[in-house]
């Protein structure tokens, strides 16, 4: 598999898992994404329009992923050459912070704060539920791929505790009995 | 424009964002334009008035009165009773809770009563984005007054005298860092602004740059022209969106104005200001390592000395500011330094912000002036526990710091004082725990916080953490014995003693002060209290922490 972006030769090939511990490989793991040339061309423009690369991976890859949703090996890669630096300096910036995900997202996002205000106000609890509901861990996606659940750190409504975003939506002073409520209006 | 008769404030921060305060917005301005009173009566949307438990709130002016919990329902009635007859809503009245009788006036208020708005003087009064209410407000004025009037000297002689502390945690006198960074020799000189706030559950900086971005603006073009830079930063957290956008209006309206940009004030100051974004690393809001996570890189620290006003961002000298800092600057410059030493305690002086949250009443953002206690904040301005339960312990200082208990409520709030109680000021978070809430957990809630958030540069905090809360885990499951007591004080003191920055510095101490105020819980929970295979008593023996 190739594809010729912008001059680019991008190799499409299946991630390398580093295995640190057993892990259980579903024989069905998806192929990785390919993406039409224009996500790549916008990168490209963006990355081009910019006075100086110098010190601006970071703004690069919050531009990268708001385009690809997120940000999977290629286009790391891309980015790399893009800016002549080796592709481990870009891994290590991405795996650095936690904004940044290498896994594609479900079609809506749960948010579930974990900061302090929220936590003891049982935010636990109803991070718990959802695990529950959903039947997946934090920052992983459900089989039916239209949720991703995560925990985060205050989104700032810390008067309105125990808070759950999903997508933007805030719901605020969430009862553990409300989560499915909250999830069905999702569902359809 | 029109002369209006009538300002109908609405707080439009995150916290009254969340609950539909767009959505007022939208009906009342619908409703008033559908009575005819559109050029009027305005309706504004301002920062946050603080009182975040009874948002969203709608203020009107001249009138003074103060409505709490609107909802887009309440619009309507809003308008035709007392936009159109002037009779007030009083089922929209915040209500004292202790005397059940409706209170109209902000001021009346006992969340009010206590605070001095400095840092937050124009939260909940002016539109951020607007320039002009800021300007109308005394907005730039003192950097006409620094840029025209004073020297360089002066400035910085102003801030000395003030005795402004830094607001970020380390309390670090501004005027200080200020002189340090002007008197080092370079071409180059750079400010940054810090809002990474990392501390979960603390919304002091947010809420400045949301309600009042002009302000920090104004501050950071003061330093830049103190200390000799033309070039500032503002680093602030992706998960701002807000913030953000305010700030980027911000700045264009004051590039448009000539406030930033060549020449200002028409004198040879040229100053202009960059958003840089963090990428959710708490580590970042350490400044060395904020200045590699601007410079793109992974947003590790660095060992100081050098400091970054020495050498920071590419190697240039550095003055690092927090968000609350620069947002005094402005109002000692114009009211003088006089004034602001006249607020607070001797060495900590001017106001503090705090973000009161947890199982108290009146969740919310608070200003008060240094040395109030922390009685009056949760007693008087938090309105007590929620629900009547007994007051347990407060957190100040955020993962950092330390709780306190109800024999600490008499200390003064100020950087000494609470340190001195065995907490910290930090950056202005304060949880309120009450007797609900087990200490073990909370204890560990943070230490898996600051475990997930250490960057794995320096050992004893990468793998010191994992496993203090490798051993927290096993006592909270019961299985906990003495000997694990034991180990997990000696770990607390080997990382505090042993770690390159102040994330893991501190990462211990919420164990070390439940430990030290809430024995009990541990005991209660660990299975060989009867017969110990360790002591519990674990102390340093020497400063890295190891038995000689
Ligand atoms: C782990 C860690 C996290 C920090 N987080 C912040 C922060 O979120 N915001 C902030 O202003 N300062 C933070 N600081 C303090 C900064 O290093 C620095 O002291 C401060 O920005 C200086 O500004 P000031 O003198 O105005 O307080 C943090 C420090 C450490 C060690
Ligand atoms: S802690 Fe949850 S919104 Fe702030």
């Amino acid at each position: 598999m190739g594809n010729n972006v912008s001059g680019f030769k991008i190799i499409y090939r299946k991630e390398v898992r580093i295995m640190t511990k057993p892990q259980t490989i579903s024989v069905t793991a998806p192929a990785e994404e390919e993406f039409p040339k224009e996500k790549y061309d916008e990168l490209e423009q963006f990355i081009d329009g910019m006075e100086t690369t110098k010190g601006a991976l970071i703004e690069i890859l919050h531009k990268a992923q708001g385009i690809f949703g997120y940000l999977p090996r290629d286009v790391q890669l891309f980015i790399a050459r893009k800016l002549g630096i080796p592709g481990a300096e870009v891994f290590g910036v991405v795996s650095f912070y936690s904004y940044f995900t290498t896994k594609p997202r479900g079609k809506h996002t749960i948010s579930v704060c974990m900061g302090t205000a929220c936590y003891v106000r049982g935010a636990d609890k109803i991070l718990e539920k959802m695990k529950e509901k959903l039947g997946i861990e934090s920052n992983e996606i459900t089989e039916d791929g239209l949720f991703t659940l995560k925990d985060v750190r205050c989104i700032g409504a810390c008067g309105l505790a125990p808070v759950v975003m999903v997508d933007d939506k805030v719901f605020g002073r969430v009862k553990v009995e409300e989560v499915d409520d909250i999830l069905n209006q999702y569902r359809k | 424009m029109e002369k209006m008769r009538m300002n109908v404030l609405i707080c439009s921060g995150t916290g009254c964002m969340a609950s539909e305060s767009e959505k007022v917005i939208k009906n009342l301005e619908a409703i008033i334009k559908a009575r005819g009173f559109a050029n009027e009566v305005e309706v504004v949307k301002t920062g946050c008035f603080g009182f975040c438990e009874q948002g969203p709130i709608v203020k009107i002016e001249p009138d003074n009165v103060f409505y709490v919990r609107v909802g887009p329902k309440d619009a309507k009635e809003i308008v035709d009773e007392h936009i159109v007859k002037g009779r007030r809503v009083e089922r929209l009245l915040y209500k004292d809770p202790k005397e059940n009788k409706p209170i109209s006036r902000q001021e009346d208020m006992q969340f009010y009563k206590k605070q001095l708005r400095v840092a937050l003087r124009n939260c909940g009064f002016i539109n951020p984005e607007d320039i002009y209410e800021y300007i109308a407000a005394g907005g730039y004025e003192a950097l006409g007054k620094a840029l025209l009037e004073m020297t360089r000297d002066e400035v910085i002689e102003e801030i000395k005298a003030s005795g402004l502390r830094g607001r970020g945690g380390g309390g670090f006198p501004t005027g200080l860092k200020w002189e340090i960074t002007k008197k080092q020799e370079s071409e180059v000189k750079f400010i940054i602004c810090n809002a990474d706030e990392g501390d979960p559950g603390a919304f002091m900086d947010r809420s400045i740059l949301e309600g009042d971005p002009h302000s920090v603006i104004e501050a950071m073009a003061i330093g830049a022209y103190a200390i000799g830079a033309d070039k500032g930063i503002i680093y602030i957290r992706a998960e701002y969106p807000l913030a953000i956008s305010r700030l980027t209006t911000a700045l264009k309206q004051a590039r448009e104005a000539g406030l930033l940009g060549k020449r200002i004030f028409d004198t040879d100051f040229n100053f202009d200001i960059d958003i840089k974004y963090g990428a959710g690393a708490f580590v970042c809001g350490e400044e060395t390592a904020l200045i590699n996570s601007c410079e793109g890189k992974r947003g590790e620290p660095n060992y100081k000395p050098p400091y970054p006003a020495q050498e920071g961002y590419w190697g240039h000298p550095t003055c690092v500011n927090n968000v609350e800092t620069f947002a005094n600057i402005p109002v000692i410059i114009t009211k003088g330094a006089q004034w602001f030493a006249s607020i607070g305690t001797e060495k900590s002086k001017g106001t503090k912000v705090f973000a009161l949250a947890g199982k108290i009443n009146n969740v919310g953002l608070v200003e008060v002036p240094m040395g109030v206690t922390l009685r009056e904040i949760i007693y008087g301005i938090g309105g007590g526990i929620q629900g009547g339960r007994k007051f347990k312990a407060i957190q100040t200082g955020g993962p950092s710091g330390g709780v306190l208990t109800e024999k600490d409520l008499d200390a003064q709030i100020d950087y000494d004082s609470l340190l001195a109680v065995g907490s910290m000021m930090g950056s202005g978070g304060m949880i309120v725990m009450d007797e609900t809430d087990n200490m073990v957990d909370i204890a560990k809630f943070y230490l898996e916080f600051t475990m997930d958030e250490s960057c794995g540069r320096c050992t004893p905090c990468r793998i010191g953490t994992k496993r203090m809360y490798e051993l927290l885990n096993k006592i909270t499951s019961k299985k906990g014995t003495m000997a694990d007591i034991d180990a997990l004080k000696q770990l607390a003191y080997m990382i505090k003693d042993g770690s390159l920055c102040g994330l893991g510095q501190t990462a211990p101490n919420p164990v070390i002060s439940t430990m030290k105020h809430f024995w009990n819980e541990y005991m209660d929970i660990i299975k060989d209290v009867d017969h110990p295979q360790g002591e519990g008593r674990y102390v340093p023996k020497n400063k890295i922490g190891m038995k000689s």
